[in-house]
């Protein structure tokens, strides 16, 4: 009854935070009502769009991965800033990286790809069918073999730790 | 009438909107100077990461100082915005490694898996064997 009441019972948190984070204004007994009706209510409409149950666990891992990432955001913001304004040799080189995975969890991957998409100096480009490969194109490459080891230390562990 | 802050809120803010200035104009300058599409697609990433960062900091350091209550509202943008951004950027590197791939350049790497055919002889309803 519960498992059926609750398919997602992290997701309906998650839109309950977001509904009161919304109106912080106002925290009355209404919109808590409201958030907790969307908590139920969104998860049960959205089920058959969840292709495989989400395993969370080890929130530890969890925060100190989103800790790692905010910070990543700024170092690799101040990078691009320095190679965008660049001039002459200091001109950053792109390219492409094979980075191969041993994640196969699609929601492992998702959050993989939001990570890769957010920090600014790498783009996410395509995924082997398998899911045994991911091309990556960085903004600035000097040493490839360092980068896919950094992005396998740095995201891809914690990931698996997360989701696997 | 509204009355005036206090200085120690309205330096930081003012600090953070103006640094979050300077990085989106980076950003306009990457999109401009760069030659390649690749090359092209990072500096917008600064625009909608530390400079939308600093803005929903100052906004929430602002709206909370003025109205003595915590007003965290704004953060959601954030979330937001990391919720949308990969969607389309996927979408967009995709398509130009589609384009160019299709066009023969030989800059681009060769594809990860094995290509699916996209014709009608493909016309079983699982393209893709697990």
């Amino acid at each position: 009854m519960m498992r059926r009441m609750f398919p997602a019972p992290l997701l309906s948190l998650a839109l309950l935070a977001l509904w009161l984070l919304l109106n912080n204004a106002s925290l009355g007994l209404g919109q808590w009502l409201l958030g907790t009706f969307l908590g139920v209510l969104v998860p049960l409409l959205t089920q058959s769009l969840r292709p495989t149950p989400v395993r969370f666990r080890r929130p530890w891992v969890a925060l100190r991965l989103f800790m790692q990432v905010g910070y990543d955001v700024i170092v690799w913001n101040w990078r691009v800033l320095r190679g965008t304004l660049a001039t002459g040799k200091r001109m950053p080189r792109g390219g492409f990286v094979v980075v191969p995975l041993d994640m196969r969890d699609p929601n492992g991957l998702a959050v993989l790809a939001a990570i890769m998409c957010v920090i600014p100096g790498t783009i996410w480009s395509e995924l082997a069918l398998d899911r045994s490969a991911l091309l990556v194109h960085m903004f600035d490459l000097d040493d490839a073999a360092a980068e896919i080891e950094l992005i396998k230390r740095r995201y891809e562990r914690p990931l698996m730790e997360i989701f696997e | 009438m509204i009355p005036p802050l206090p200085l120690w809120v309205e330096i930081p803010v003012a600090l953070l909107l103006a640094l979050s200035g300077v990085f989106t104009l980076v950003a306009a300058i990457g999109v401009v100077r760069f030659r390649s599409f690749f090359q092209r697609m990072h500096p917008p990433a600064l625009a909608f990461s530390f400079s939308a960062w600093c803005v929903t900091l100052a906004s929430i350091l602002y709206f909370s100082a003025q109205d003595g209550a915590l007003s965290l509202h704004a953060w959601l943008i954030i979330i937001f915005l990391s919720l949308t951004v990969p969607v389309t950027t996927i979408l967009l590197s995709r398509t130009e490694l589609f384009r160019r791939r299709n066009s023969g350049d030989p800059d681009m790497p060769p594809p990860l898996s094995a290509s699916v055919p996209l014709s009608a002889d493909a016309d079983d309803s699982s393209p893709t064997p697990r």
